[in-house]
């Protein structure tokens, strides 16, 4: 151990940053635990202690058990839907492209928009009048004699949800392709050479040598996507606003606590959302940390 | 001796085989490739025609039935009035991301080189818990920010916007610099520290010239999320505060705004961010794989 004279300045120079993550995000995460067990239903109600009451009063409630299923529906056809666009992008991309780069930038440009202007466009594309009052892309379904695919989108009481992931599939679906490009080209051509010398076909140079060299990418891929989808607000207010029907336990949380002024309630959501997001990415960082000491 | 000297390199031999084996199915299988790639292109700019078109639209034009057309007369009202509408918005949010991106990069600059090249007892420790800290959903700490940010008399202030998204984005910073920073070879700051310099000199002289494109990356990550986050400003913000994302919605949900001047808005709000990926995409991506932890 070196002596404290010469790491002293370090700490002292990140401790600001040190503070502030102490204070912002793992102090407000208790502090947000304690409102979520205390009865500070309105305003002005006491904050009193009542333990798990408002987490376990969640559940069973119709308004919360819907917007979890909505997050679950959400979460399948989200990540399903950009994890299988950009696999296929990073497939088609693989081998030298012409315009490569130009490709490249109209599948990830959707990423620099935010989901609030991206919400305009969609929410017009998505509508769902049908017959002669037909606009947006059931219109166009029906001009291109596709009149079949038209659908009533986010609207659809059992698979709306679904349809709400086709925007963010369109802003997410270029990162993964990156993700997995990176991850191709670093497959390196001599492997793949070796296994082609030794009679593999090019569907087995992929399926036996290249995808197995990608569990790490696609395990990062799913962690990312799945946070962000456990997370999704923007995007559902930017659409529907604060309809039920389309309801995700992060928009319940702002109703509650901006409509509502329950912030007992709204803090029990987010702890609810903090849980998830915990579960799936304490293993990842556990993960990345083990691998990067290796290293 | 002659044949061992002038035997091709083995990447040249690669090529040279896979020449020989997949010339005529490689040509259609090309062509193929180059078809379904140009299909996902055009899928992938619907929402941007839709976006273009209908912002030059006059109001006579917003029927239906034409709406997938182009403008029979283009005119400039829809952008006249989103301009009007979002001016003091784009200003708010230009007054937020810029000074916004330069703090977050002097901090994560600072304990990036720490966390790499001055390390304390416990470094390690301190790193992951700033990670975890770049996960966590803002809905976990969002109702204790607000009871903090009222007691600090900096609601509906972009002081406390740009406090929260400075702190927030102190992880994502940190990680960039301190991956880039473990490249540059220990002996420069070894050196430097024989030579007598402290940690300040140390930095001045060896680290900081050598931060540009570490800094680019962090700099635009930073703008692009703050320019188009919604929840901290929905959250933290007032009518006079509001960011371009908090109006643009609030333009989106009024019932009475045509659609020309909706989607000229979305447009508007996007034109920035769009501008930095366009420009400066080389760093925008590297940024994105450092999100998924890969340096």
């Amino acid at each position: 151990m070196r002596r404290a004279r010469t790491w002293l300045p370090g700490l002292l120079l990140v401790s600001p940053s040190i503070v502030a993550i102490g204070v912002f995000v793992y102090g407000l995460i208790g502090w947000n635990l304690k409102v979520a067990m205390s009865s500070w239903h309105t305003v002005i109600s006491p904050q009193r202690f009542v333990g798990l009451e408002n987490l376990s009063k969640l559940w069973g409630e119709a308004r919360w058990d819907l917007a979890v299923r909505h997050a679950v529906i959400f979460t399948v056809a989200f990540v399903g839907g950009a994890m299988l666009l950009g696999w296929v992008l990073a497939l088609l991309l693989d081998k030298k492209v012409r315009a490569e780069g130009g490709f490249q930038a109209i599948y990830l440009f959707p990423m620099a928009v935010s989901f609030i202007a991206a919400g305009i466009v969609w929410r017009w594309l998505m509508n769902p009048a049908p017959a002669e009052r037909a606009s947006g892309l059931n219109l166009l379904f029906d001009r291109i004699g596709l009149g079949f695919l038209a659908n009533d989108w986010w609207q659809n009481r059992s698979w709306g949800m679904a349809a709400m992931a086709i925007p963010a599939v369109w802003q997410m679906g270029g990162y993964v392709m990156a993700l997995f490009l990176a991850g191709l080209r670093g497959v390196s051509e001599d492997l793949r050479e070796a296994a082609r010398v030794d009679g593999c076909t090019e569907w087995q140079v992929y399926s036996k040598v290249v995808i197995p060299q990608l569990r790490p990418v696609t395990f990062a891929a799913l962690i990312i996507l799945g946070h962000i989808s456990l997370k999704v607000f923007d995007l559902i207010v930017a659409i529907s606003g604060k309809q039920i029907i389309t309801d995700v336990p992060a928009v319940y949380m702002w109703a509650m606590v901006f409509d509502a002024h329950d912030f007992a309630k709204g803090a029990a959501i987010a702890t609810y959302i903090l849980l998830a997001v915990a579960l799936l990415i304490i293993p990842y960082l556990v993960f990345v940390v083990r691998t990067e000491r290796q290293a | 001796m002659t044949t061992v000297s002038q035997a091709p390199p083995p990447s040249a031999l690669h090529r040279m085989r896979r020449r020989l084996r997949g010339r005529p199915s490689r040509t259609g299988g090309q062509a193929f490739r180059l078809v379904l790639l140009l299909a996902f292109v055009l899928i992938f700019l619907i929402p941007v025609y839709v976006l273009v078109v209908t912002s030059f639209k006059p109001l006579s034009e917003a029927d239906p039935s034409t709406a997938w057309s182009l403008p029979r007369t283009w005119t400039l009202d829809g952008w006249k009035a989103a301009w009007d509408n979002l001016a003091p918005a784009l200003w708010n949010s230009v007054r937020l991301a810029v000074p916004g991106s330069i703090i977050s990069t002097i901090l994560g600059s600072l304990n990036g080189f720490v966390l790499s090249k001055w390390r304390f007892p416990g470094a390690d420790v301190v790193y992951t818990l700033f990670l975890f800290g770049m996960f966590i959903p803002y809905q976990a700490v969002m109702i204790p920010l607000v009871q903090l940010m009222t007691s600090a008399h900096l609601i509906g202030d972009i002081s406390g916007l740009i406090l929260a998204h400075v702190v927030y984005g102190i992880p994502i910073c940190t990680l960039i610099f301190r991956n880039y920073y473990a490249s540059i070879p220990r002996e420069l700051t070894e050196a430097a520290r024989v030579d007598g310099a402290g940690m300040l000199r140390t930095y001045a002289s060896v680290i900081l010239p050598n931060s540009a494109p570490a800094a680019a990356v962090t700099l635009i990550w930073q703008f692009t999320s703050m320019w188009n986050d919604f929840l901290f400003a929905v959250f933290l913000t007032g009518p006079n505060t509001w960011p371009a994302t908090v109006r643009l919605n609030n333009i989106a949900g009024s019932m009475v705004v045509p659609y020309s001047q909706q989607m000229a808005a979305a447009l508007l709000a996007s034109i920035p961010t769009l501008l930095v990926y366009l420009l400066l995409g080389r760093f925008f991506m590297r940024g994105l794989m450092a999100g998924a932890l890969k340096g």
